[in-house]
This record gives structure tokens, C-alpha cells and sequence, in this order.
């Protein structure tokens, strides 16, 4: 029996399509537009104006608080303004946009193809690496990598968990990454073991993906401490919490980081972006995005500049299918619908999916026949039927009695229910609200 | 049989007797001796428990007014907005003080983006609860600052005094508004504003709050305001203030001279209830569709 | 280009559907169906159709003309409760009962608190219960089993196993004579003579009973079918079912001269209709699994109680809805397993 997580969890269809397509670098566009909220945490402020000059990989906006992270130039070229832009939140944020020129890139980067795989940094010059160069956790959730990377006082890190499971469906970046770029990414692994002081490091990969389960075993062997699990296909295993209950059988207690049980988790993309910024010194600038769809007549994986029009993607997969409904940024499991299709790439985006318009329009809902369905899936042990009839009826000390920020809003609920009741929506507007609450109280 | 009758009678009496013994007795210990003026306040509020005046209901809004009386003598800062200044008269005069003179205020939906003005960008499908449709996106015009038309403000109103219209898909409220806020506090945009009634009712408003530049707001929206200034230059009563490129009128300096309305190059200063101006006619582009909604209001008000 | 859709995610729905569970039970539904119409003959298709096509009717009139709002008897659900209905009730019930019935399922025990989805009560066990008390004598009338298309006028009526078990063991004979011997008593100088059926005859349904409770295998098969798919979990039938087993067995190791066997109480009566069809009903059961274990629990000791102490010879219908009236509380105080409650 292959390992998985406790409680909960659903199978959805995997729609694959583009796995065994090879990353492609895209060429990037005549103009870029590089958001300054590209990561958990407080908005990075720009340190360049309009009209300078700037190159490949040149600091263009600093994160100034302890969560926020640096972002460098993708591009080379001149720097048109710093405006708002539509970004994939579907508000309009402060965002730099650049006029590209040529491809000159700052001096110090490392170029070559060439596998470095002597680790010569020591911990804290590894630490501070990965924060100078902005690297952030690629998974999705964008936290500052560095943050993780520093064990607070007290706590000890036991064990490195790399999270290769994309447990998303049609996504397959990382599934790419681990087979093309398996070497790097275990070395990325060494690092980041070396950056927390730990001796053990497991990738958990998903037995949908045997190729790269196989390429990494085989290579592991030439690394001390790495091993690689295979574990069963169920959503959300990529969770943090559920990917560190599934290796190593701990659980981390509600309202805790996961170094509370001595874990750290890391995604593969991030294991290989510390790579690059490590051993070659170059920053955060590029990432594996999967442009995918029912519709799209040609799916693949791209290695794409951050700040590219989603619009360029789109073209490269043949244009946007004329029945589009709906754009998401993400996986279909819990990424996000765009508003509008000239929105830039972010180190977040890990893919664009392309829903046609009988996909893209909810089911009716209709009454719920108290199944408990979506107690029987959802992950975290919770009731989401209940916090969404408290949120719906505004009820939010309830709410969050039924511990409603404790969700991970993996939308396994929603995706289960049989009366299709919008239940992860009323979630959300609950943990919003109670966060609020949560807020006002803690000032008093 | 006889037995049983009497027996049973007699017992139930005995419970009975014992009962009210414990109940009196209990009465007596917890009394709570209260201002008999709450009560006699409470009974000239509305009891509509709307939470208009800031407290959860009328009852406890009395206890304020007699403690307020009580204490400071004076119910100064305490106003019933549904009742209005007769009962707070009243109120006032059963504590012994005056009460102060307050201007009526009415709701006022503070954006124009209808469909026609604002046309649907993407199509919101989801919960019809604008707090969450304002979590998601910026709404289906786009316009980060505009009405989103699930109509939570409706939901929030106890008095039934606004409505959605299904034509241009924003609220509108009705004359029996009775400024209560419900409605404010409700709308996850702050587009609701409690104004002065006015005298006729007749108030001039900027009928917008979208605070992003002139291009971008009008881009999403025919009708915003784009922070041009020209109100502002030609008010004669300082009653216009600019802020991050948009108008804002105030009430209480507001003369209702109409210059602004008709200087606004977007129409999106709104002037309510007065009457059609003859002499000098006003190039303000009448569509069908604000021709519907006048036709409703008419209807509603009948 | 079409409008682009924005909304929360998930952005994919699952194939589960309201429609799929309710039609999966009706399905589960058609081996007992197919056994009463194989005992009781066309009567059985008369009270099956008759209580479907009366549930439906009500419920559009009701969602049409009363409430208003939208149509949905095409859910499944009214299919369901009619199904339910007739399986509760003797083969030879008067029409106008069943619409009597049908009308209180649908009218009173589900559109009156809002449809589908929030009856706190089983609403065919409401409908049954109802005309259990109405109309006794038609209700417990019930006609013995005979070969497929028997003509009604040989049709005769006898009592269930369960109810005649009852009756004997009040005059104070033992359950082995009873099940042994049968009993015969004389009327209008008539001899009728009733032994209770063998086990393999109770097992396929060859027993006196409501349509839909003779057969103890095509009950499980449709139960079966229903775990398969996913559309009930195992919790409820086998608490319930369970705790009948165990209560009755200590019972019957104390005396078994005044309490009959366990195996007796499982195949015969409403048990197993019960226990797979009338307890997992989604609505009024409740939610979380552990839930589930307790409402079982409860089902199967209140069902042996009615049986063995109380005055009707049959208690599962009692017995679930007795323990419907406990779910909300159950729901409320059972809470699943949080993630992470227990550390490390």
C-alpha cells in the first residue's frame, strides 16, 4: 500500500495532457510587466524610475519587511512607468512595466548549462542567497523561501520534505522539471539541507509520475540523505500539512508551522531555483508554466520570463479556442480565474488552464440533502457544510468555533458536493470575516 | 374513584401552592429595580430594532437616553434616526430636556455604473452575496470601486427601502428611507452614503467614488468621475473638495445651485427631485434605459 | 469571444450529483420490487405506481402552486419516498389510503419544512407511521404470500411472523412451541392453521408482510449495490443491524423460552428495509461517520425495546424516527477528527 494523508481527500480526473511534452523556453515579448506583489507577505517597493535603463537580473524592487521578497528584472530595457496594472488578483496593483531591448544581462550570472555541484556557500551565505536573489516557494503559495529557511529559536529542523506531488490536475511543470532537470533539483535539495542544518531530505512524488520517480531514484543514489517516496495520487497531498502527515506521520497542530513537528517542506521548483541562485548566482526571473485545456490544440510546458503577457502563452499553445470560458491561473483545484486575459506571469503562476464555456459555468446549485460528503473529504477533519450555512447566515463567532481557519480551501468539498453548493465560497467569505474579527480583537 | 379525584386535586394544588411560595420568594430576592422612564421611553421608539442609532436595539438605546439624561443631563449625541425629530422630542420631553434639532438624512447609492454605462466585462458566477464577489475580483465591469449588484444592501435593509433594478442592476432607495445605516455598513465598498434629505428632497451628489486616474476610470465606466476639477472650479460655496482625482460634495455647504451638474463632462454628478430646467437646456443624454428607472421610481412611488 | 466566467475555485465539479444519488437508490430499489411483485402479485404494481405518481403529483402541486418557486420532482427524491411508501404498506391497502399517505409524505413531513434536504424526518416512515395509526385495521391486514398472478379473490389475509409471535407468547406458550407447531384456531367452524415460515422461505420473502420488507436478500443486494456506488457507507445498516444482533442475542442466551433467536429478529419485519434503505437516508440521518455509528446504535436498541416490551409487534419505524428527532443533536456534538489534533 502506497502512503498517503489521514483524513480525507479526493481522486479528480488528472487530465495530464501536456506531461510528456519537454519544457520550452519561450521568447520573451516586446514589454513585460513585472508586479511588485509577487510573493506572500507586504508589497516590494520599486527602487527604479521611469526611463532607466536596466538588465537581465538587475534588483528592480526590494522587499523591505521580514516576509516579502526581492524582485529582479526578467528582461533588459528601459523602464517605461510604474503603474497599475490588472494583475491575477483581479484588482489593479502597482506593477513595472518595462520596454524590452536586446537580452544583456547583468554581470556574475552564470549562464552555461553546466551542472556545479560542489557546494562551496556556507549556511548563513546560503540563507542569504536565497533571500538577495528573491526566491519563493513556487508551489503556489509564494511564501518567502528564506523565512523558511531560518528555524526560529527553540524549534529544530529534522527533516527537509521536497514536494514534488502535484496533486493538481493537468498541471505537469514540475513533473517536466523533476525528469528534465532531476540533477539540479537534487542538488538544489543538497542545498537547502545544508541552508537548515538537516542531514535527511525525502521527495514525495505521486505514482502518476513513474519517469520521474525513476530518474530521481537513479540519480539520488549519488546524493547522501535523499530519499525519494512514492506515494498514492489523492488531492490535496501537495498541502503542506498533508504532504508532511503523509511522509513522515506527523501532524502539525492547528494554527502552526510545520516546523513545529521538525519539517520544513520545499516544491521542486523551489529546490531548483535555490540551485540557480546558489551555484550560478542568478535570480528568481523565470519559471515552468503548463498551458493546458480540453480545448487547446497543442498543450505544453514553458519556461517563461516573469512578467510575460499570459497572452504570449496562450498564442504559443494556438490561440485562444474560440468557446473559452474561462481563464484560470493555477490548477483547477484552487487557482485562480482571470479577469482578463493581458495578465503578466508572477513567480506564482505555475500553470494557465484553459476551460471551455460548458466547463467554465457552475452547476445550478441546489438544496443540500445533508450527505456529508464534504466532511467525509475534506482533509483537515472540518465541517464545510456547517461553516458555510454559519457564514451564509453571517453567524461568524460560529464560524470560528468550527475552526474555519484552519482550512486550506482545497475546494475538495465543493468539488464533491452533489448538490454542487458553492461551499469553499461561503468558507472563504467566513475566514475573511473572521479574520478581520481576529485582527480588531488582537489590537485591543 | 372518588378517592383517586380528590387525592389528585388535592397533590396538584399543593404543587401548585409550593410553586407560586418559591416563585414569589425568588421574585422578591432578584428583583431588579429599574427606571420606570426606560420603559415609558422604550414604548414612543419605533421598535423596529434596526440599529440605527448604534446600539443593538430600541430597548437598549432607551436605557441609554435615560442614563445619558441620568447622568449628564443631557441626551446630546443619542438620535433615533427612523423616529426622527418628533420622537426624539417626545423622548426628550418624558426625561424633562430639549432635544436638539437634527437634519433627516436618506441613503444614497453613490455609483452609476448600471450595465449600459458600465458594460459586463466577465460574467461573476458565484454566491450573490457582494462581500464575496468583492474578496474575488474587482466586479463584473471592472471598475475596482463600482456597485457589484448582488444587492446585499437590500438583504441588510429591515425597512424595505431599496431595491434592485433589474434594468441597470444597481440599487435604489425609495422615499421611506429612514437612514438607519444598515445598508452602509453592508456594502463591502463603502458606495452607500447617509446624506441630507434636503429641503424638497432635492440633493446634488457625485454619483461615484472611483478614486483611480481619469483614462482608467472611464475606460471601465461612461459616467465616472475623472477627477477633472471642473466642479470644484466652478462651485462658488467651497462645498467641493478634490481627492485622489475624485469630487466630493459637501452636504451641509451645498447651496443646490446646479452649476456643478451641469459642468461635469461625464455626468456623474447627479441632482435629485428638482425641476426640469426650461430655459437653458441641458445637453444631458437621455437613454432609455435612465428612462426606465424613472419610469420605476414613478411606479414604486404610486 | 464569450464573456470570460470568474469565480472561486474549485473550477471542477466532481460527477456526483443530487439527481445520480437518488436515482442509484431507486435502482437499488428494483430487486424487492421485483420480489413483492413475484408474491403479491399486481397489487404490488398497483401500490408501487399509485404512492410514486401521488408523491409526485403533490410535490409539483405544492412547488407550483403554494410555494411558488422552482419544479425539482424530477430529482428523484419524490421518486424515492413513493418507493419507500408502498414498500410500507400491505399489498391490498385501499387506494385511497395511499393517497391519504402520499399526501402526508410529501405535503406534511417534507414541503412543510422546505423540501428536500431539510425534513427532519424520514418522510415515507411519516407517511407509513401515519396511516399505521389512521387506519390500523388496513394497515396490519396483511395478505399471505402466494404464486405470481394470483387472482385477489383467493387473496387471504394472515398475520407476520412477528405479530403472531407476539400474540402467542401473551397467552403464555413457549417460542419454541410456537415456531414449531404453528398454532390453529377455529372461526365460524372453520380451521386455519398458521405456522410460521422456515428460515430459507423468510430469507426469499415467502412471509406475511409490507411489500417491501419479506425479502431479507433482495433488501441486502439492493444494499450492496448502494455501498458499491458509494451512495450510503456501511456505518448505519451495520450499527443498526449490529446492535438488534447483540441486544437480542443476550436476551435470548437469558431465556430463550420468551426471547426468539437473533436470526429471527434479523429476517423477519422492517429490519432490514430499515436498517438499508430507511435509515441511510442522507436528510434525515446524521453526517459524520462516527454519527452515523451512534444513530445505528440507537435505531437497533429502540427497535428491540418496541418489539419485545412495547405494544406494536414491529418497532423499526418508530425506532428511526424517534432517533431522526436526536440527529441535530447528534450532529452537533460529534464532531469528526480534526487535522492535527492529536500531535505527533
Amino acid at each position: 500500500m502506497l502512503k498517503t494523508f489521514k483524513i480525507g481527500g479526493v481522486h479528480p480526473e488528472e487530465n495530464k495532457f501536456s506531461a510528456d511534452q519537454p519544457a520550452e523556453v519561450l521568447d520573451f515579448s516586446k514589454q513585460v510587466i513585472i508586479p511588485l506583489s509577487q510573493s506572500l507577505g507586504a508589497p516590494s517597493k520599486a527602487i527604479v524610475e521611469k526611463g532607466d535603463l536596466i538588465k537581465v537580473g538587475q534588483l528592480i524592487a526590494k522587499g523591505e519587511s521580514f516576509i516579502s521578497s526581492n524582485i529582479h528584472s526578467s528582461v533588459s530595457g528601459k523602464v517605461l512607468k510604474v503603474d497599475q496594472v490588472l494583475d491575477q488578483s483581479g484588482y489593479r496593483r502597482p506593477a513595472i512595466f518595462i520596454n524590452v531591448d536586446g537580452d544583456e544581462w547583468i554581470e556574475g550570472i552564470d549562464r552555461s548549462s553546466e551542472i556545479k555541484k560542489e557546494i562551496t556557500l556556507t549556511k548563513e551565505e546560503i540563507v542569504k542567497k536565497v533571500h538577495e536573489l528573491g526566491i519563493v516557494g513556487l508551489g503556489g503559495a509564494t511564501f518567502p523561501s528564506h523565512v523558511k529557511l531560518m528555524v526560529p529559536e527553540g524549534k529544530k529542523a529534522e527533516v527537509l520534505i521536497i514536494n514534488g506531488v502535484e496533486c493538481e490536475p493537468y498541471l505537469t511543470a514540475d513533473h517536466r522539471l523533476m525528469l528534465e532537470n532531476g540533477e539540479e533539483v537534487l542538488i538544489g535539495t543538497s542545498i537547502l539541507m545544508k541552508g537548515l542544518g538537516v542531514n535527511r531530505a525525502i521527495i514525495g512524488i505521486e505514482n502518476n509520475k513513474t519517469d520521474a520517480i525513476a530518474n530521481l531514484a537513479k540519480l539520488a543514489l549519488n546524493f547522501d540523505g535523499i530519499e525519494i517516496e512514492t506515494l498514492k495520487v489523492q488531492y490535496p497531498q501537495g498541502g503542506e500539512k498533508q504532504l508532511i502527515d503523509t511522509v513522515i506521520n506527523r501532524q502539525v497542530p492547528s494554527g502552526k508551522l510545520p516546523i513545529e513537528v521538525g519539517a520544513v517542506v520545499n516544491n521542486v521548483g523551489t529546490a531548483f531555483a535555490v540551485y540557480e541562485a546558489v551555484q550560478k548566482n542568478k535570480p528568481l526571473i523565470e519559471r515552468t508554466v503548463t498551458v493546458t485545456g480540453k480545448g487547446v490544440s497543442k498543450p505544453g510546458n514553458y519556461k517563461v520570463r516573469i512578467g510575460t503577457s499570459i497572452n504570449t502563452l496562450i498564442e504559443k499553445v494556438g490561440g485562444l479556442p474560440e468557446n473559452t470560458g474561462k481563464i484560470v491561473s493555477g490548477g483547477p483545484m484552487m487557482g485562480k480565474a482571470l479577469n482578463s486575459i493581458d495578465v503578466p506571469v508572477v513567480k506564482g503562476t505555475s500553470g494557465v488552464l484553459l476551460f471551455e464555456e460548458e466547463e467554465a459555468r457552475r452547476i445550478e446549485p441546489t438544496n443540500c440533502i445533508r450527505c456529508g460528503k464534504c466532511i467525509t473529504v475534506c482533509p483537515m477533519g472540518l465541517e464545510p457544510v456547517l461553516i458555510a450555512q454559519y457564514a451564509e447566515s453571517e453567524m461568524w463567532e460560529e464560524v470560528e468555533a468550527e475552526r474555519a481557519m484552519d482550512c486550506i480551501e482545497c475546494g475538495s468539498c465543493q468539488y464533491t458536493c452533489p448538490a454542487a453548493r458553492p461551499l469553499l465560497d461561503y468558507i472563504r467569505l467566513g475566514k475573511f470575516k473572521v479574520g478581520q474579527i481576529i485582527r480588531i480583537r488582537s489590537k485591543k | 374513584m372518588n378517592d383517586i379525584i380528590i387525592y389528585s386535586v388535592i397533590s396538584l394544588s399543593l404543587i401548585g401552592i409550593i410553586a407560586a411560595i418559591i416563585l414569589h420568594l425568588v421574585a422578591q430576592k432578584f428583583k431588579v429595580i429599574e427606571d420606570p422612564r426606560i420603559d415609558e421611553v422604550e414604548e414612543i421608539l419605533p421598535a423596529a430594532n434596526c440599529g440605527g442609532c448604534g446600539f443593538p436595539g430600541c430597548r437598549n438605546f432607551s436605557e441609554a437616553l435615560v442614563k445619558s439624561a441620568h447622568d449628564k443631563k443631557t441626551i446630546e449625541g443619542l438620535n433615533c434616526p427612523v423616529g426622527g425629530n418628533d420622537v426624539m422630542a417626545i423622548a426628550a420631553e418624558l426625561l424633562g430636556l430639549a432635544a436638539e434639532e437634527k437634519e433627516p438624512l436618506i441613503a444614497v447609492i453613490r455609483c452609476s455604473g448600471s450595465h449600459a454605462n458600465a458594460p459586463k466585462k466577465v460574467h461573476y458566477d458565484g454566491p450573490a452575496t457582494c462581500a464575496f464577489a468583492h474578496n474575488l475580483s474587482s466586479g463584473e465591469s471592472g471598475c475596482p470601486y463600482g456597485c457589484l449588484g448582488c444587492g446585499d444592501c437590500v438583504a441588510a435593509c429591515d425597512f424595505d427601502a431599496i431595491y434592485m433594478d433589474k434594468t441597470t442592476g444597481l440599487p435604489v432607495v425609495k422615499d421611506n428611507c429612514v437612514a438607519c445605516g444598515a445598508c452602509v455598513i453592508a456594502c463591502p465598498r463603502d458606495i452607500i452614503e447617509l446624506r441630507n434629505r434636503g429641503k424638497k428632497d432635492r440633493k446634488i451628489f457625485v454619483s461615484c467614488i472611483n478614486e483611480e486616474k481619469g483614462g482608467v476610470a472611464r475606460k471601465n465606466c461612461r459616467v465616472a468621475c475623472i477627477g477633472c476639477s471642473k466642479c470644484f472650479n466652478v462651485c462658488s460655496f467651497d462645498a467641493i473638495t478634490m481627492n485622489n482625482n475624485l469630487a466630493y460634495i459637501d452636504y451641509e455647504k451645498c447651496k443646490l445651485c446646479r452649476k456643478c451638474v451641469v459642468e461635469c463632462p461625464t455626468h456623474a454628478i447627479h441632482e435629485l427631485n428638482f425641476p426640469a430646467r426650461k430655459e437653458k437646456k441641458v445637453e444631458v443624454e437621455k437613454t432609455v434605459e435612465s428612462k426606465k428607472v424613472a419610469d420605476n421610481a414613478a411606479e414604486i412611488k404610486k | 469571444m464569450n464573456l470570460l466566467t470568474v469565480s472561486g475555485s474549485p473550477h471542477v465539479h466532481g460527477d456526483n450529483s443530487t439527481k445520480k444519488i437518488m436515482y442509484g437508490v431507486a435502482f437499488a430499489m428494483i430487486p424487492t420490487l421485483l420480489v413483492s411483485v413475484y408474491f403479491f402479485g399486481l397489487d404490488a404494481i398497483r401500490v408501487t405506481l399509485l404512492s410514486v405518481f401521488a408523491c409526485m403529483l403533490f410535490e409539483w402541486i405544492i412547488q407550483k402552486y403554494l410555494i411558488k418557486g422552482p419544479v425539482t420532482i424530477t430529482d428523484g427524491s419524490a421518486i424515492i419516498s413513493g418507493i419507500l411508501l408502498a414498500f410500507n404498506v400491505p399489498s391490498n391497502i385501499p387506494t385511497w389510503i395511499i393517497i391519504i399517505g402520499a399526501f402526508v409524505t410529501i405535503g406534511i413531513a417534507k414541503m412543510s419544512f422546505g423540501g428536500l434536504g431539510k425534513n427532519p424526518f424520514n418522510p415515507a416512515l411519516v407517511g407509513r407511521v401515519f396511516l399505521l395509526i389512521s387506519f390500523p385495521v388496513q394497515m396490519t391486514s396483511w395478505p399471505k404470500p402466494s404464486a405470481l398472478f394470483n387472482s385477489l379473490a383467493d387473496a387471504v389475509t394472515g398475520p407476520t411472523p412477528l405479530g403472531h409471535l407476539k400474540e402467542e407468547l401473551k397467552v403464555g406458550r413457549t417460542v419454541q412451541d410456537i415456531l414449531e407447531n404453528g398454532t390453529s384456531w377455529t372461526v365460524d367452524g372453520i380451521n386455519y392453521i398458521y405456522k410460521i415460515p422456515d428460515y430459507m422461505d423468510q430469507l426469499m420473502g415467502n412471509l406475511g408482510g409490507s411489500l417491501g420488507e419479506i425479502s431479507a436478500l433482495a433488501l441486502i443486494l439492493g444494499g450492496i449495490y448502494m455501498l458499491m456506488r458509494k451512495i450510503i457507507s456501511w456505518h448505519i445498516p451495520v450499527s443498526f443491524i449490529g446492535s438488534v444482533i447483540i441486544f437480542t442475542g443476550i436476551l435470548w442466551v437469558v431465556n430463550p423460552d420468551i426471547y426468539v433467536n437473533p436470526g429471527f429478529h434479523l429476517i423477519t419485519g422492517g429490519l432490514m428495509l430499515g436498517a438499508i434503505f430507511m435509515a441511510t437516508d442522507m436528510v434525515s440521518s446524521p453526517m459524520s461517520f462516527k454519527g452515523q455509528l451512534i444513530f445505528g446504535l440507537g435505531c437497533g436498541v429502540l427497535t428491540v425495546i418496541i418489539r419485545i416490551w412495547g405494544a406494536y409487534p414491529e418497532g423499526v419505524s418508530f425506532a428511526i424516527l424517534i432517533m431522526n428527532a436526536f440527529v441535530p443533536l447528534i450532529n452537533r456534538s460529534i464532531k469528526p477528527k480534526r487535522f492535527g489534533e492529536v500531535a505527533r
